[in-house]
């Protein structure tokens, strides 16, 4: 069996591991470090419960191998808040709007949302529709999503740190 | 759903790739974006036993422009290409088809010559390239550089001229100059970016008396690649473009249209899109030529 070495930070750390070329990036997260928070789903690049920021922009985890993110930076849905036990303002928004059921989808859309906010402070309903549109969610039927997204980034709820 | 055990190597510059490509031939694959390509190994409908990545090739990141054409480097991710300003002033059908292709997680990893080398017949960026004209740049290790116009380029689902050692290096799409210069795309879909059952674009440009200067168009998932209409294209210069006309021309590139029925489209409902699609982006065509009276 051929290996290589990879050296990935993940979330601040520097992890260097030896793995098989074709261990994707989902795999390499959850099996090599322990980090189960990002999940699997479809495992073809349909779903998007597998997204996470690689250097800094959503990509899909499981349509890259792990040694093609060699030297790269990658942060996971366990990099979105600022410390432990910690909630961001967009993980906060999740749950006071009930946003999630089964939860599997989450990770995914913590990813997909958190980066609408980044470049898009104020989103309209319609511009939430559209980041989330590559991710599924089989329970919400969306709505909660979209309320917690706009609920997030009111501009006239501040208060809400 | 896991791909197939392969050996890996990550090309140092062009030649490097094209090297090992020549050495190994039909066992081994470039990786781009890999957003087919993985997929497709994690089903293992492709098993290449060597995959040589060509995602760091700053010489395949390139876009560059002179006076009649943009050159859009290969492995420019569909994300860049989509927030690039000056493509979107020479090339604006390119960026409104990309907002069809997949999503931002995919687009961002995505290029443009790997949505072009795998060739979906439903895919966006394959339609956008015939209906502009673009033209592309092959270059192998034995070879040297070739350049094959996007009408020859497609040959049927998944199937490209490309041979299994050359790569594509960049694309040529040819400018628009003057006014008056639209162009529209849109497509119909089971969810937001899946494959389409049907597509269409359309690029033109117009007289000072509203009458057509200029028109290419075509569509896509009907036929087993995209599919471009220049004879017809050619005798509707001169003519203005009333709604009456473009469904006139859109049915009878319907009846040109030879699509497959499957699970959920049927062949009759795939051509009536078509159709219907064609005639949408010609007329959404229009409108964007009037827009755009000043000098592109």
């Amino acid at each position: 069996m051929n290996t290589v070495s990879v050296q990935i930070i993940v979330n601040g750390t520097l992890y260097a591991k030896e793995i098989e070329p074709r261990m994707t990036l989902v795999d390499f997260l959850r099996d090599e470090l322990g980090l189960t928070g990002t999940h699997v789903g479809c495992e073809h690049g349909v779903c998007g419960a597998c997204s996470i920021l690689l250097n800094d922009e959503p990509i899909r985890s499981c349509c890259i191998f792990a040694v093609q993110a060699d030297g790269m930076a990658v942060t996971t849905v366990e990099g979105l808040a600022l410390g432990r036990g910690q909630l961001s303002k967009i993980q906060d928004a999740f749950c006071e709007k009930h946003a999630l059921q089964c939860g599997y989808c989450t990770p995914g859309m913590l990813i997909a949302c958190h980066d609408l906010i980044k470049h898009t402070p104020h989103p309209s309903a319609e511009e939430v529709r559209e980041a989330i549109s590559g991710n599924i969610c089989r329970c919400t039927g969306y709505q909660q999503i979209v309320d917690a997204v706009l609920y997030a980034t009111d501009p006239k709820g501040a208060t809400h740190e | 759903m896991k791909a197939a055990a392969f050996d890996y190597v990550r090309a140092d510059n062009l030649e490097h790739a094209l090297g090992i490509l020549d050495e190994a031939g039909s066992e081994a694959k470039l990786i781009a974006g890999g957003q087919s390509l993985v997929p497709m190994m994690a089903m293992r409908f492709a098993r290449p036993s060597l995959l040589v990545d060509i995602n760091r090739l700053e010489e395949l990141k390139k876009i560059s422009q002179d006076e009649q054409t943009v050159r859009v480097g290969a492995c420019v991710r569909q994300r860049d290409i989509e927030f690039n300003y000056s493509l979107g002033r020479t090339a604006p059908l390119l960026k409104k088809a990309l907002s069809w292709v997949g999503h931002s997680q995919t687009r961002n990893r995505g290029t443009i010559g790997g949505s072009l080398v795998y060739a979906d017949p439903s895919a966006e960026l394959p339609l956008a390239s015939l209906v502009l004209g673009a033209s592309m740049h092959l270059q192998s290790d034995a070879a040297g550089l070739r350049e094959v116009e996007a009408a020859d380029f497609f040959l049927g689902p998944m199937f490209t001229a490309i041979s299994e050692t050359e790569c594509l290096v960049a694309i040529d799409l040819p400018i628009w100059h003057g006014q008056r210069i639209g162009s529209a795309f849109t497509e119909v879909s089971m969810r937001r970016g899946d494959f389409a059952m049907a597509s269409a674009a359309c690029q033109l440009q117009t007289n000072d008396d509203g009458s057509l200067r200029r028109i290419s168009f075509g569509v896509g998932g009907v036929n087993s690649t995209p599919i471009v209409f220049p004879q017809i294209a050619q005798r509707m210069i001169d003519k203005p473009l009333t709604p009456g006309f473009a469904k006139e021309v859109a049915a009878e590139v319907a009846k040109e249209c030879d699509p497959g029925s499957d699970t959920h489209v049927s062949s009759r409902f795939r051509r009536s899109l078509a159709g219907t699609l064609l005639a949408r982006v010609m007329l959404e065509a229009l409108e964007d030529s009037m827009l755009n009276g000043a000098s592109k």
